[in-house]
């Protein structure tokens, strides 16, 4: 691949950061208009969104599971090739969940980013 | 020399020489701390994976399971699932922040220096907590594995990253990193293969206590109290409920006191006495959830669960490496692979924990569970494969060592640092020498608290820093990355509460102190009030204060969530 180029680090408290503000990201030239701007509180908006909603399956996921060995009985009694289910579960079950989960969420905040870039023409 | 103390070696040698050979790379103040971006995602989600997975998840978290089964199935769960909420909430954000500490988030995002110092002192005490107990696990493997004294293993570990994090820096730190996670894996993956072969080929039958498999003599080296699932006739020397004792001895079912210096000798079928701090499980209490002894479980359960999914965006060395992609969108995918490398990494404690359950059990009676992998190699398979086998784990708990405490020296250093001569517009080489000073003070001072300090679960250890993180650093992420009405005064009111609080109760924990029934699980767990009130003072205090909100605090919003402009060139 190609050599990605260097790009110096400025921080904030040495004598490089106290000549000027960091370029913004937005190129000043391109952010000017106001459409961009309604845009880009959209954008965040849908990413807000989508960071809530990964945050509330997390919860449901693993709230449930926690909450499900204390009010069905069954949950750990139940076997499959002489282990537990809940061992399963919690074990092994759990984290091609969370993989999936993770996949969703880099693939949907990408594709939130790119309609941004198509609508702004920032290609 | 024996092949443990030849591995730990090699792991050392292999560090400082890839340390070594980033000093020949390194050319500027940028690639010393954050290797000048030029690292790939999958080179960097390896790296922050051999960072991450500490002396908690290569040693703790089989030893919790080996003592409370299904509930300690919960600490790898979450130490997984943090990733989950980073990814989704700071990840990118983050990165677009230009920030690659916290405390530069923290000024950047409210252009305060308070809330500058603030940051920092947070990311020393929480930099501190984790290294603590990554130190005692050190001494813990070279006293078990090569009967070292109990000093060394720490002073080993210190003197080892202090010549890689002073020669190379971060450069330096990724390489070596990104190898360690593969040191770590292949470490549990290799035995852990091997171990359920030979399990495969012994009887299985049902046993309602854990019971000694072998001949083994156990030292009780302190004064310890044990409780008996039932009536048993053991041999001891030494001394037992203070009477003298020099062979056989009936003990009934319940407590019993061990002097120091007493060796009991469990033969094969012997029920195993487990010491009073960890719960006796029957089979049956320790497959089922909830059932483990952990006082008020479901509680417990959920506050671990808030309080490491939340923390794990606060931990400073895990921070860092997010600097080293190239923009938000490699910041995301890198988490997405952290979180693969994790997912496959934890299946391995706990078939560690539960094989020793049956062949380990003896280390119940010590309490000192977090040997476990350490120790289960020898017993089921002796000779030399079982030697050979412990060699390998013990290369690989080393690595843990290693990387955790590299990357949070190199944090808590990089705060002290600049504190030392940020002031000043120092020259490029006094702000590199300050560095490497610091870096000498970011580790001596876990280190001499590690010789004192009482041996928790390393697993639950870790996880208290966690909660500080969460009680701190959460709030401080995630408002100022999602709302634009965080203030100044609100971002150090909430963290300086919810950092008291959230110490308060580890060190309480921590120190033993924390007392029996509701209280305790409480204070033991805290992350479930910690977090919303640190939460609610952030936000209460920023409204309250709404005059303070930064000029431009619009404009640095905007510029956390515009997409990077691609690069010209590049992919």
């Amino acid at each position: 691949m190609i050599e990605p180029r260097r790009v110096r680090v400025v921080h904030p408290r040495t004598d490089a950061a106290s000549r000027g503000p960091l370029p913004p990201a937005v190129p000043a030239e391109d952010a000017g208009t106001e459409v961009d701007e309604i845009y880009l509180r959209s954008l965040i908006r849908g990413q807000a969104r989508l960071a809530l909603l990964v945050v509330a399956a997390t919860a449901v996921l693993l709230g449930g599971v926690a909450v499900l060995g204390a009010v069905w009985p069954a949950f750990d009694r139940t076997r499959i090739a002489g282990v537990p289910v809940a061992w399963l579960i919690l074990g092994v079950a759990v984290y091609p969940l969370l993989i999936s989960l993770a996949w969703l969420a880099v693939r949907e905040a990408e594709r939130n980013e790119d309609d941004f870039r198509s609508l702004t023409g920032r290609r | 020399m024996s092949p443990a103390l030849a591995t730990v070696v090699l792991v050392s040698v292999v560090t400082i020489g890839a340390g070594a050979l980033g000093l020949r790379r390194t050319r500027t103040t940028g690639d010393f701390y954050v290797a000048s971006r030029a690292v790939t995602p999958r080179w960097n989600a390896a790296a922050i994976g051999g960072e991450y997975l500490s002396a908690a998840s290569f040693l703790g978290v089989a030893g919790l399971i080996l003592a409370y089964g299904y509930d300690a199935l919960w600490y790898p769960v979450c130490y997984t699932a943090g990733y989950l909420i980073l990814l989704a909430v700071v990840a990118a954000p983050l990165r677009r922040s230009g920030a690659y500490t916290l405390p530069d988030f923290a000024q950047i995002r409210l252009q305060s220096t308070n809330v500058r110092r603030a940051a920092g002192v947070l990311v020393v005490i929480i930099g501190w907590l984790y290294m603590v107990p990554q130190l005692g696990g050190a001494s813990l493997t070279l006293s078990t594995q090569l009967g070292a004294p109990r000093w060394l293993g720490g002073l080993v570990v210190c003197l080892v990253v202090l010549t890689a994090v002073t020669a190379g820096g971060m450069r330096s730190i990724t390489f070596a990193q990104a190898i360690q996670f593969w040191i770590k894996f292949l470490a549990l993956l290799i035995p852990a293969v091997v171990l359920i072969g030979v399990w495969q080929h012994r009887t299985n039958a049902e046993l309602r206590y854990p019971v000694a498999q072998a001949r083994v003599v156990v030292p009780v080296d302190r004064d310890t109290t044990v409780r008996l699932p039932v009536d048993e006739r053991l041999t001891v020397h030494g001394s037992v409920d203070d009477r003298p004792a020099g062979g056989p001895v009936d003990l009934t079912a319940g407590l019993h006191r061990l002097g120091a210096g007493t060796t009991v000798t469990l033969r094969r079928g012997d029920a195993v006495p487990v010491v009073a701090r960890l719960p006796a499980n029957t089979r049956t209490s320790w497959l089922t959830p909830l059932d483990s002894g952990i006082p008020h479980p479901l509680y417990a359960s959920l506050s671990l669960i808030l309080g490491v999914c939340l923390g794990t965006m606060g931990l400073p060395h895990v921070l860092v490496r997010f600097y080293t992609n190239s923009d938000g969108r490699d910041s995301r995918r890198t988490t997405f692979v952290v979180i693969v490398l994790l997912s496959l990494f934890y299946l391995l404690p706990t078939v560690f924990g539960t094989l020793a359950r049956r062949f380990a059990p003896d280390l119940l009676l010590t309490g000192n569970t977090d040997a476990t992998v350490l120790e289960l190699p020898g017993r089921m398979l002796g000779g030399m494969p079982g030697v050979w086998l412990g060699a390998l784990v013990t290369a690989g708990a080393f690595a843990a060592f290693l990387s955790t405490v590299s990357g949070l020296a190199v944090s808590v250093a990089g705060v002290l640092g600049q504190s030392l001569v940020g002031e000043r517009r120092a020259l490029r080489r006094l702000r590199i020498r300050s560095f490497r000073l610091s870096a000498v003070v970011a580790l001596a001072v876990p280190y001499v608290v590690s010789l004192r300090s009482e041996r928790l679960g390393l697993a639950v250890a870790v996880a208290l820093a966690f909660t500080v993180a969460a009680s701190t650093f959460c709030p401080l992420l995630v408002l100022g990355i999602w709302w634009s009405r965080l203030t100044d005064a609100g971002a150090l009111a909430g963290m300086a509460v919810g950092g008291t609080l959230s110490l308060f109760a580890a060190l309480a924990t921590l120190a033993g102190r924390d007392p029996a029934g509701w209280p305790g699980a409480v204070l033991g767990q805290p992350a479930v009030w910690t977090v919303p009130i640190s939460f609610a003072v952030m936000i209460v205090v920023s409204l309250a204060s709404a005059g303070r909100v930064p000029d431009g605090a619009g404009r640095i919003m905007l510029r956390l969530h515009t997409p990077e402009a691609p690069v010209a060139g590049g992919r």
